[in-house]
Order: structure tokens, then sequence, then C-alpha cells
């Protein structure tokens, strides 16, 4: 998302003398000509379905898809939705929440070590980061299906050092989920974090380091500061889709770790319920979007998007 | 301090790095690892005995490569279509000023903003609401929209980052405005493009939550290893997965490579041009 902040600002300085200008001023028409079909597309295939699912989360919900939909402003079935799925609610933002945490943990080393530590391995480790998204999602999902399976090595390895029970599991068990969206996020927070860590200037580090910094303080007052636009739009990028995801809940969970895209996947194609689906989404847009702005009021940032 | 502790004190963070980069290629072995696999039965996940037979019938299971078959094929339209409406937003963007700018932005921005679960659910309710049937092209639409942003995104940045001088060199040259393009700003901005279009095509080709939405009866492969996942997988699906990587890496080192070399070359040209930049 660091990169989106360039979205309004590039612009070259406009009236520059001489040829490409005069040219410009005579194509007054042109960069409506070349706007008008993506800016279309959106509107009709981004826009408006967002429109028709406002609409249809205010459907009647006694209709149904063969009966049809009355349009009948329910409002009511945004407080069902919520009541009878706030487990589901609760736990997609809790398990988005561990594994962030967990990613963190994991990234932020991760990226420092590429942008600083790296030398000439750097673009190797770059891609080594980006390399396992080249294969399917899916696949990749169910390859930690058979890596925390009951008789894999991982699971017996943990009974042995009695991290686990004799008949302790892995899978099927939020641990499995929380790791599951960790693993298939990571390198979104891991990117950006990477692109503000390398434009540091390791000179600073130097020079809180000749001031007596110590290491745990040159970090603390000097990179992390430096670092946060990219550790804001890295942890956004995580968090989005984490929330919404329900690949890994499905795949290495059960029902009982259900998140609610799981529930909105139901309701659209198993139940067919639309008025609840439409609804759950839109609470599921504006959760997300309120976690966002609180988030980016308290980084203190408005420089990201 | 002692020399093993100092040694640990600088090396720490990439020992860190190195385990979580292995936490990222685990599954990725795995499924490599699976692709050599006779399975014991359906269901099962486990490695069980070493066979090659999986490589050499990747067809086995002739649904799949149909669904592998129709994702490259609405992957290309997807990308080629995507390509071009977000290449023409990219250069209204960067060198043309225009009302209604910054309402432009918001809506290229919030698609990669939205999640894909609203996206896909949206589409959806819209197409069912106007009696659209699902199927190939409301996937391919889907496709599209999601994909333009982040092809207007990648070009803009290569568009930005690039000297105007040349163009107006160029013109000062008295080529028309056809030939500066043709010959400078098009050569200048492929690459940008050429990127864009391997993310287009890569987004397409591993969706799976928006394609779920709007596919009807159509399969595509994440569709396929979805529903393969309640029947159990074959494991094809893993020969599939560990091919997609090794092309993909191929690829990306192939372009690291050449543009290592075309760094290289480049070295020796500001030399030359520091000269003559030196005598006027």
């Amino acid at each position: 998302m660091s990169a989106l902040a360039h979205l309004g600002s590039a612009h070259s300085a406009p009236g520059a003398p001489g040829g490409p200008a005069t040219a410009r001023r005579r194509h007054r028409f042109l960069p409506y000509l070349l706007l008008l079909p993506g800016a279309a597309w959106l509107l009709l295939f981004f826009a408006l379905p967002l429109l028709q699912l406002a609409a249809a989360s205010l459907y009647d919900p006694n209709g149904s898809l063969s009966t049809g939909y009355a349009l009948t402003w329910a409002f009511g079935n945004y407080p069902a939705a919520l009541q009878a799925y706030w487990p589901q609610f609760g736990r997609s933002f809790l398990y988005a929440g561990l594994a962030l945490v967990l990613a963190l943990l994991m990234g932020y080393p991760l990226a420092y070590a590429i942008a600083c530590k790296a030398g000439r391995w750097k673009n190797l480790l770059l891609v080594c980061v980006v390399a396992p998204m080249f294969t399917s999602f899916l696949v990749r999902t169910l390859a930690w299906k058979t890596i925390l399976s009951d008789n894999g090595w991982l699971v017996g390895l943990l009974r042995d050092v009695h991290l686990l029970g004799p008949d302790g599991r892995l899978l099927a068990t939020p641990i499995a989920v929380v790791l599951g969206l960790t693993y298939n996020f990571l390198p979104f927070l891991v990117l950006p974090l990477y692109a503000s860590l390398e434009r540091l200037d390791q000179r600073l580090l130097e020079a809180a380091s000749d001031l007596y910094a110590s290491a745990w303080q040159t970090f603390r007052r000097v990179t992390l500061p430096l670092s946060m636009p990219g550790l804001i739009a890295g942890t956004l990028l995580f968090f989005i889709p984490a929330t919404g995801d329900y690949i890994n809940a499905e795949l290495l969970g059960t029902p009982k770790e259900y998140m609610i895209g799981n529930v909105i996947d139901s309701a659209f194609l198993v139940r067919l319920d639309y008025p609840q689906g439409a609804a759950l989404s839109f609470l599921l847009m504006s959760a997300i979007l309120a976690v966002v702005f609180v988030y980016l009021r308290r980084a203190g940032t408005e420089e990201v998007l | 301090m002692s020399r093993i502790s100092r040694w640990f004190a600088q090396h720490w963070v990439m020992g860190v790095a190195l385990l979580v980069l292995g936490y990222l290629f685990l599954p990725i072995a795995v499924v490599a690892a699976l692709s050599f696999n006779r399975p014991s039965n359906r269901l099962s996940y486990d490695f069980n005995e070493f066979t090659l037979d999986n490589w050499r019938n990747p067809c086995a299971t002739s649904d799949m490569c149909d669904a592998v078959l129709r994702s490259a094929q609405i992957g290309f339209i997807a990308t080629v279509a995507a390509t071009a409406l977000g290449t023409l937003m990219a250069f209204a963007l960067a060198r043309h000023r225009f009302r209604g700018r910054s309402g432009l932005n918001v809506l290229i921005f919030l698609p990669m903003a939205t999640p894909e679960l609203v996206l896909g659910t949206s589409l959806l309710a819209l197409f069912v609401a106007g009696g659209v049937p699902l199927g190939f092209w409301t996937i391919v639409i889907a496709h599209v929209m999601f994909c333009v942003s982040f092809v207007v995104v990648t070009v803009k940045a290569r568009l930005s980052g690039m000297d105007l001088r040349l163009e107006e060199a160029a013109m000062d040259l008295y080529a028309s405005e056809w030939q500066t393009f043709r010959r400078i700003t098009l050569p200048l901005v492929l690459p940008g493009i050429v990127a864009a279009a391997l993310l287009a095509f890569s987004l397409s080709f591993d969706d799976f939550i928006i394609t779920n939405f709007n596919s009807g009866t159509t399969v595509t492969f994440p569709m396929y290893v979805w529903g393969a996942a309640q029947r159990g997988i074959p494991p094809q699906v893993n020969v599939i997965g560990t091919a997609m990587f090794a092309i993909a890496l191929l690829l990306v080192l192939a372009t690291t490579l050449r543009g290592r070399r075309a760094r290289r070359a480049a070295l020796a040209a500001p030399v030359v041009v520091g000269q003559t930049g030196g005598r006027s």
C-alpha cells in the first residue's frame, strides 16, 4: 500500500515548455478516453455490485431465490445476523490478530535481515520470500494438512517431548488454523516492511551506537520508528485478507474453528440466504474498515492511504 | 564479550530469517515430495511409496487437466483485458491532468483494500439480480475487475520513475508523437507492462474466493482442488503445484539474470554520457 501513496503525487511538473506540453494541451479529451474503459469496468463490476449487495442485505428475509426477494429495507437483518454468528465474527478477528502477532515476530527479523544484513544475497532472498506464492494457495494449504497430520513427524516429535499429550493433535485445532493464516499471508507483511527498511540510512544506526545506544535502544528509537510506514502497510495487507479468509479454517480446522467467511460462503452457496449473507458481508467490511481506521489514527500516519 | 557471544549477537537476526524462510519453504518441499507419492488410499495425506507415475501421467484424472486448461484460458483472457485497461489508465494518471482525479484514485484503490469475500459476494448479488447466468464469462469479468487495480499501480510506478527528458529529446529531434511513443516511451514502459501482466495472470490463475462465488458449475483449477479436498486429492494435483512453482521460479531467475547483465552493460554507458556531457 505504500506504493499507493504515490498514486496522487506522481504527476510531473505541469506546463513544462516544449513539445510534450503543447501536445498535452492539444489532447484535452485524451485522458478521459484513456480512462473510460477501465473506469467503466470498475464502476460496473466493483461499485455497482457493492450497491446491489447493500440492497440485498435489506431484502425481506422471508423471500427466497425461487420466489424472488422484495426490497423491504429490513434493517433487522443486521442485528439478526450478528446475533446468530457473533462467535464466528469474534473468531475471525481473534485468529487474524494472533496470526498477525506471529507474523510480526517472524516477518520483522526476516525483512530486517534481507534489507540490512544480506549484502549481495539480497535479491535472491527476496525471491525466496515470494517464491512460495508461485504454487497454488490451496495446494500449499493442503500441504500443511500433511505436515500437521496425526501420524506426521511433527506431531510425533511434539508428543515425544511431551509438548502434546499422547493423543494430542495439531490438525483440526485452532493452532492449525492460526498457523495456516500466518503462513499464507506472511509475504504480504514482509514485502512492504522490507521496502521501508531497505531505504533506512545505515549511518543513522552507526550514529546511534556512536552515541552509546545499546542494540535494543537503537532498534526501539531509530529502526522501528523509521520502518513505521512499511510496518503499517504490511500489517494492513496481512490483516485484511486474513480476516476474510475461510480456506484455512475449512481445510485445517473443523466447524468449531469456522470463521465468518465460512458462514458467508454457506449463506450464499449452500443455504441460499442472500439477505443474511449480504448483511454479514457488509458487517465484515465495516468491521475491517473500522479496525483499519482506528489503527491508522493510533499509528498517527495518514500518508499510508 | 567472548568471541562466540559476539558472533551470536551479530548473526542471530540472519539465523532467525533463515529459519523463517525454512518455514515458508516447508510446504513447497512437501508438495514436491507428495508429487512422487503413491498414496495408500484416496483420503490419505501421508507419504507412502515413491513413484514416477504421477509425473508420467499428469492427466490421469482428466477433469483436473480440463480445470488447469480452463484456468489458463481464463487467466489469459483476463490478463489481456486487465493489462490493456490498466495500462491506459496508468498513462492517463501519470501523464495527464484532469478533473475527478482523486475520485478515480479511490476507485482504483478500493478493490485492493476490500476483502475478496466482499468482492465475490457483491458480484454474485449483481449477477443474480441481473439474471446473468454464472459460468466462464462471469469468472472472466470478475478476474478483470480485481486485476485492473494491480496493473494500474504497477505500470504507473514504472511510468512515474521514467525520465521525461528522453521523450522531450526525441520530440526536439523532430520525432512525431507516434514515433516518440513507439520508439522511446513504449520500450521504456514495457518491463512494467510485462510485470503487470505476469502479476495479473498469477492472481487470476490462483484465485479461489471470488471465483467460488461466480463460477456456477464451471471448474477452474483452484475450484477443482477445493472440491477434491473433500473427496480425496489425486497426487497429480501436487505435480501441477510443483510444476507451477518450478516454471515461475525459472521465469523470475531468468529475468533477474537478464537484469543483472543489462546493469553490467549499463555500467559502461555513463562514462560515454559523462564525456559528451562534459564537452558541451
